[in-house]
């Protein structure tokens, strides 16, 4: 009996390893060579509580197009994705047709041999018709294995009427943003900024500002952990030390969006994926009263990640041929159009732009220019994976559990971890 | 002496009952007649314990499917370097050959030289510790109050072994939903109390605190379920004698209670220990083992290892595993050990 349970309890642990080892699914990869489109197309989507509706009703669409046609619409929730995806591709069993993965994914995904390489009439398209950072973000090794659906990256929201009460201007720099936060607390006493403390990905603007990066894929050097990369470190510590942001370790991003919906704070970074929902909140009634400005300024520079998210299909796929059409579909300009329209959200074709529902967008007026500022990432394998490291001293550093200089150190090290070789 | 008793069984169980006595008799005097025999050893046991062989076989079977493969597959991955990257795949048409190769013992050495792996078995431990004792000292006050007579006993049994029933990562988000520090209900009854909010999920210490209080939690009602069993199965005389020569309730208690739960006690507190040592869903939905690290475990760590970073290190993750089991596997022996020292024995 109890030899049995320690067995048990250790087998759970080692199965899960060696299961994951034994892919044998057979399939025959067939296609529907010419005639029509016919089958099952199955899609993952990743988008957020506020935006998967309208997907659904746009992907499901695509039924109208091609009649013989199944769209099978599966909302995976975001912080979860990329391990089911990856369980699922490995294991080829109920593996999606088409996913869509953050951009940071898809080099991972596509080293792994996971995806099926973007056909070449295609691929010509996304090189002439969309803007060039977005596209880079698909491609792994040179070949295309994804067609960039959203593109987006981080801004400053802020609740006007609570900046206008207390007779401030939206702040340009981290010193702006403290003074800000100050005149808030004084007028009416809730938090300047809200700053999540449990997610790297908002640390980036933090390390850009500084003039810092988290590795410098072209020379293999790992950066997180030089001069610029401790800053970054101290600054987050000290937004949260000197009063200027509030955070939280844990469930960070609900609670900033309640915050900021509530008026609980008055400015959060986040991206345009997040404005739909921001809308629904009791102080943007009138969506009027949300505003939205470039990251606050470090002391170098203003600079905030590149994001958004890739369509990309299954190389084992049975039904290629129809999910590369679907990709096809969700990212044609009709489309784009459409979800800037009704969710805010950037699209990657240029052309789009020229749309009047596009061109008549506050939140894409502003968010266009701030992406081609963007800074891009390297889109290497380990880019996802270096996150989870991160967030750890992030928010041990954020906390006060260890001191910036140490979470830059410790980052430093378990990044050269993932990237074995790196300097 | 083995080979007596099993010999008996299988020819007992092939004959009827009313053979049973002869048949007894029969093999004794064979034994006695022809000792040492003229087969090999291997041999003879085969052709005399066939029947048992056969009985068992099915359990053979299934415990080497469903733990000896993945054990020795686990023990085998550790010795490897194997990972996502390099690990035999099929996708669609392709088929991906696997390339990972015997490194030996590189993995344990990589681990047990990373000061990572110490400070997550001293937490482990921490926390199992922590965890099962208090468990244990709340199951047996609640066991030892519910042991009494009175109106509506099945219904606080019931109330009390629910938690029990409700699935445990249920247990764990409605938990995660009290904690939350800036719209969690612990926080709003505080601050209506005047209190300032505590961060129950956001600072090290009270992270800690929180996920040891969950586990309690979830914890108690098998305590007090099997220490009930116990006492109720304490006779009631040795009580009533004890009362009658003046003992107090606390005489009563430790002299009486505490050596008749012995047998119960030791086996729930290994059984506690080992779960709480491998407690992986508490700690991964409360907390995903932060504020930071500082809430990790060694299974939790296992899960990261393999889970997290890309490619997915399936050697390192095996090693993680084997050395969990090594280390329950020396605490299981040093607690029979000392169980056996004390006269206990099972």
């Amino acid at each position: 009996m109890r030899r049995g349970i320690a067995a048990t309890a250790l087998v759970a642990t080692l199965a899960l390893a060696a299961t994951a080892c034994g892919g044998d699914t057979k399939d025959d990869g067939g296609t529907n060579a010419g005639g029509e489109l016919s089958g099952t197309v199955t899609w993952w989507d990743t988008s957020n509580d506020a935006e998967k509706a309208s997907f659904q009703k746009i992907a499901e669409a695509f039924t109208a197009k091609h009649p013989k046609v199944t769209v099978k619409y599966v909302n995976v929730p975001y912080g979860d994705a990329q391990n089911k995806v990856k369980n699922a591709f490995s294991s080829g069993s109920d593996a999606p047709d088409v996913i869509r993965a953050d951009v940071g994914w898809v080099a991972d995904f596509a080293s792994l041999g996971y995806l099926d390489e973007v056909p070449a009439e295609t691929a010509k398209k996304v090189d002439a018709e969309f803007l060039p950072q977005a596209a880079a973000s698909g491609k792994y090794e040179g070949k295309t294995y994804a067609v960039p659906q959203v593109i987006d990256t981080l801004g400053l929201f802020y609740n006007k009427k609570m900046l206008a009460d207390a007779g401030v201007q939206p702040p340009k720099t981290l010193e702006e943003l403290k003074s800000t936060a100050a005149a808030i607390k004084a007028k009416s006493g809730k938090a300047g900024l809200y700053l999540r403390g449990d997610d790297s990905y908002w640390f980036l603007p933090l390390i850009y500002g500084e003039g810092g990066d988290l590795v410098d894929a072209k020379n293999k050097t790992v950066t997180v952990d030089n001069a610029a990369g401790v800053k970054a470190f101290k600054t987050a510590r000290d937004l949260v030390t000197s009063g200027a942001a509030v955070t939280n370790a844990t469930d960070g991003y609900t609670n900033m969006q309640t915050a900021f919906k509530s008026g609980e704070a008055a400015m959060m970074i986040n991206g345009p994926w997040a404005v739909a929902d921001t809308y629904a909140g009791d102080q943007f009634k009138d969506k009027a009263n949300l505003g939205v400005a470039a990251v606050p300024a470090g002391s170098v520079k203003a600079g905030a990640p590149q994001g958004g998210h890739d369509l990309g299909v299954y190389a084992g796929s049975k039904n290629r041929a129809a999910a590369h059409a679907f990709v096809e579909y969700m990212t044609s300009q009709e489309v784009q159009v459409q979800s800037a329209k009704d969710l805010s959200l950037l699209p990657t074709r240029t052309a789009a732009y020229e749309q009047p529902d596009v061109k008549g967008s506050e939140m894409v007026q502003f968010f266009k220019p701030a992406v081609d500022k963007a800074v891009e990432r390297a889109w290497i394998p380990e880019n996802g994976s270096l996150f989870e490291p991160l967030k750890v001293e992030y928010t041990k550093a954020i906390t006060g559990a260890s001191s910036p200089e140490d979470a830059a150190k410790t980052a430093g090290v378990e990044f050269r971890k993932i990237l074995k070789g790196w300097k | 002496m083995a080979a007596h008793t099993s010999q008996s069984v299988a020819k007992a169980a092939g004959d009827d009952v009313e053979n049973d006595a002869a048949a007894r008799g029969l093999s004794r005097r064979t034994d006695s007649k022809a000792p040492g025999g003229t087969k090999g050893g291997l041999g003879r046991a085969l052709a005399t314990h066939w029947y048992a062989w056969t009985m068992i076989a099915p359990v053979v079977l299934v415990l080497g499917v469903i733990i000896g493969w993945p054990l020795v597959r686990g023990i085998y991955l550790s010795l490897t370097d194997a990972n996502e990257r390099n690990v035999s795949r099929t996708i669609g048409a392709r088929h991906i050959e696997a390339t990972y190769e015997f490194v030996g013992l590189d993995n344990y050495a990589a681990v047990l030289s990373d000061p990572v792996f110490l400070q997550r078995l001293v937490w482990t431990v921490v926390w199992t510790v922590a965890c099962v004792s208090i468990t244990f000292t709340l199951g047996l006050v609640l066991a030892n109050m519910l042991n009494r007579d009175f109106r509506g006993r099945a219904a606080y049994r019931m109330a009390l072994i629910l938690p029990w029933a409700v699935p445990g990562f249920v247990s764990v988000f409605a938990w995660r939903f009290l904690f939350n520090r800036d719209n969690g209900i612990l926080n709003k009854i505080l601050d209506g109390g005047g209190i300032a909010a505590i961060p129950w999920l956001d600072d090290p210490t009270w992270a800690k605190f929180s996920v040891v209080a969950v586990n309690v939690w979830l914890g108690v009602p098998f305590m007090m379920v099997a220490l009930l069993g116990g006492l109720q199965s304490i006779p009631g005389e040795l009580y009533e004698a004890a009362e009658m020569d003046g003992a107090s309730a606390w005489q009563r208690f430790r002299h009486i209670t505490l050596p008749g739960l012995r047998a119960v006690s030791m086996t729930v507190i290994l059984l506690s220990t080992i779960w709480t040592f491998n407690m992986f869903p508490v700690i991964f939905l409360l907390t995903r083992g932060g504020p930071g690290d500082s809430t990790e475990i060694l299974v939790t760590q296992a899960f990261r290892e393999a889970f997290v970073a890309s490619p997915r290190d399936f050697a390192g993750s095996a090693t993680w595993g084997v050395l969990i089991l090594a280390l329950l596997m020396i605490f299981a022996l040093v607690y029979r050990r000392s169980l056996r020292k004390q006269g206990e024995v099972w």
